[in-house]
């Protein structure tokens, strides 16, 4: 049974159609990469399943029962842990307290609950040695880290949350070619542990590395879903730009290619008959 | 370095470099904390003041606790004003509060008789709700903070003049003292135990259970997230309306706080107290290294910094210096201060 399934999902803000009759299944233990160009329709999908929209038609199942999910937080709740592409970490926060931010651990003195700073670093560190980044002091701002250290904490977090299934946008789409192979490590580790990634990524090779199924949206609406061996990376490449369209795409470019060498060709005459004219005259 | 015999002096090298890395690194933790700006002033200010004017009184216990009850005052609305601000948020309406939780004491007290201690519990209420209402808007609107307790701001003045001309036929309430005498409210926000004004034990308190709280429990750490990020703060789950409205009413009762202590003490209070103290807790907030965009301060900086503002205040009084020259001191103060606390943020964000 998926972890998560959306059934024939339709999301409309206002009389625009965001996305239309769209069928996912996330297993776990798979890394399910959401693949679009921009405007595909990507992120509406991304806030239905992390909560911050509830879909217009359609139905959200986790392991096979409805739900309707108000918040990030009931997705949390659940398991579902959403990496939001730049509004994963307070930059000028600790890197302790971005880690436990919304589940501080607490130390109770009677009825007076007190953040429990010493466990909570002891944690931190714990957990990102374990994915291989030693911090110099946990207690340093988040805003000292790199892009793709960022990103590694954000992870860290939601499976130390035990996260069941995590959603990660364009996780690598911001960083050097170096983190985006760090990021994609992270996301097989996490993998392994049983979880159910979604990787949104509009970048097939970051895909390809490390997906196991494939989705295509494009204009709201999905291709399908495809195992890693019934498609090629090409075959996705040209899906997400719309098939058809790069064919015509194709077809230009050529035609473009083909009248230049016409008038390079007579560019060139040109230019040969009158240095033929200047020797003539020399003589 | 090269060569086996010369081993020890790369040891000996290799430790001193070591041994500056650590020294630096404590040092840029210490430079990264929010306040340091500010207690670096206060020294400057001090000593300042201690040269020029140590001799005409500064330096006297009366003149010192002169400063601290000045300070008191700044200080009491700048630790409230300061977590708002990490949260991300102003309050302009704490001046215009002030002015009317000391009539909301003051007129049912003198005109009505009522207990004292019935008119500061109902000036209370009446402050939590303003501050609900100043949050409640700030939150489900969006609109930036400044208009919203601008407004607030014009329309707390306005009624309280209004309506104390309307009731009183004056602008000024007074005559309290003769009320005052058994109430069981009064004791704790009048008198001087220990020879120091109340007011500057309730700022000493404020300072440190508002420190602590910040520093110490979940609901800090959400102050500094609903500031840095709101969007981001909700989503891991932060409840980020709660806890801007609660701000926004902390800071109204300390504005009704401060009106208190001063009906008290005063007897009487008039429709214009409070005006523009809304800035200078602003002011001590800024000093104190408290960033207006949210996210980064802290209480003990707001403290230094409404600190500095007494100590500037009274100071100029003792040296031969115009007392006029106040305002434009104030104003270079917090110049000096928004660059210092910007470079030293800088730092704290750069890679170490």
């Amino acid at each position: 049974m998926p972890i998560i399934e959306l059934k024939d999902v339709t999301k409309t803000f206002g009389r625009v159609n965001a996305l239309r009759g769209i069928s996912v299944k996330i297993e776990a233990g798979e890394v399910h990469c959401l693949l679009g160009d921009n405007g595909a329709g990507k992120s509406t999908l991304i806030k239905i399943l992390s909560g911050v929209h509830r879909p217009s038609q359609g139905t959200y199942e986790f392991e096979g029962k409805p739900v309707e999910l108000r918040s990030p937080r009931e997705a949390l709740d659940l398991g579902i842990a959403t990496v939001f592409q730049d509004l994963a970490m307070l930059p000028l926060m600790s890197i302790t307290r971005n880690f436990f931010l919304g589940r501080e651990p607490q130390k109770k003195f009677g009825p007076i609950a007190v953040f429990d700073s010493r466990t909570a670093s002891g944690i931190t560190n714990e957990e990102l040695k374990k994915i291989g980044i030693s911090l110099r002091d946990p207690d340093q701002a988040v805003g000292t880290l790199s892009g793709g250290e960022r990103q590694a904490v954000a992870i860290a977090r939601a499976v130390y949350f035990g996260a069941r299934v995590l959603i990660l946008d364009e996780p690598t789409s911001a960083l050097g070619v170096k983190e985006a192979a760090v990021v994609l490590k992270y996301i097989v580790q996490a993998k392994t542990k049983g979880i159910g990634v979604i990787f949104i990524t509009h970048n097939v090779h970051h895909a390809w590395a490390v997906g196991d199924t494939f989705t295509v949206l494009n204009r709201g609406t999905s291709y399908g879903t495809f195992k890693k061996a019934d498609v090629t990376r090409e075959r996705l490449l040209q899906m997400m730009a719309g098939g058809e369209e790069l064919e015509e795409l194709a077809v230009e470019l050529e035609l473009i290619a083909k009248r230049d060498s016409t008038e390079a060709g007579k560019l060139e005459q040109q230019v040969a008959k009158v240095l033929e004219d200047e020797a003539g005259e020399s003589h | 370095m090269p060569g086996g015999e010369n081993g020890v002096f790369a040891s000996a090298g290799r430790f001193r470099r070591n041994f500056l890395e650590g020294r630096m690194a404590n040092l840029r933790k210490l430079m990264v904390r929010p306040e340091l700006g500010a207690v670096t002033a206060l020294i400057a200010v001090f000593i300042y003041f201690a040269v020029t004017a140590g001799s005409q009184g500064f330096l006297t216990t009366e003149g010192t606790i002169n400063y601290l009850e000045v300070g008191a005052e700044h200080g009491i609305l700048a630790v409230s004003v300061a977590l708002l601000m990490i949260a991300g948020e102003f309050d302009l309406s704490i001046g215009s509060m002030i002015g009317a939780a000391g009539m909301i004491i003051a007129i049912p007290v003198t005109k009505f008789g009522w207990p004292p201690w019935l008119a500061i519990l109902v000036a209370f209420a009446f402050s939590l709700a303003v501050g609900y209402l100043n949050g409640w808007l700030v939150v489900k609107t969006r609109l930036p903070s400044f208009i919203i307790t601008l407004a607030s701001l014009y329309l707390l003045r306005g009624l309280t003049f209004g309506l104390t001309i309307a009731l009183l036929n004056y602008t000024r309430a007074s005559g309290m003292g003769s009320y005052l005498n058994g109430d069981p409210l009064v004791t704790i926000f009048s008198g001087a135990p220990l020879g120091l004004k109340i007011s500057i034990w309730w700022w000493a308190g404020l300072t440190l259970v508002l420190g602590w709280i910040l520093f110490n429990t979940s609901y800090g750490n959400w102050i500094f997230a609903v500031g840095g990020d709101a969007q981001a703060a909700r989503n891991v789950g932060v409840p980020v309306a709660r806890v801007k409205i609660s701000l926004f009413m902390l800071t109204a009762a300390t504005g009704t706080l401060l009106a208190t202590i001063q009906v008290l003490d005063t007897g009487s209070t008039d429709v214009l107290r409070g005006e523009l103290a809304e800035l200078e807790a602003i002011a001590s907030a800024v000093i104190g290294g408290n960033l207006l965009t949210g996210g980064y301060g802290s209480v003990f900086g707001a403290t230094v910094g409404a600190l500095i503002l007494g100590m500037v205040q009274q100071g100029i009084f003792y040296t031969n210096i115009d007392t006029n020259w106040f305002k434009a001191v104030l104003g270079a103060m917090l110049l000096a201060a928004v660059l210092l606390n910007n470079y030293l943020r800088q730092q704290a964000l750069r890679s170490q």
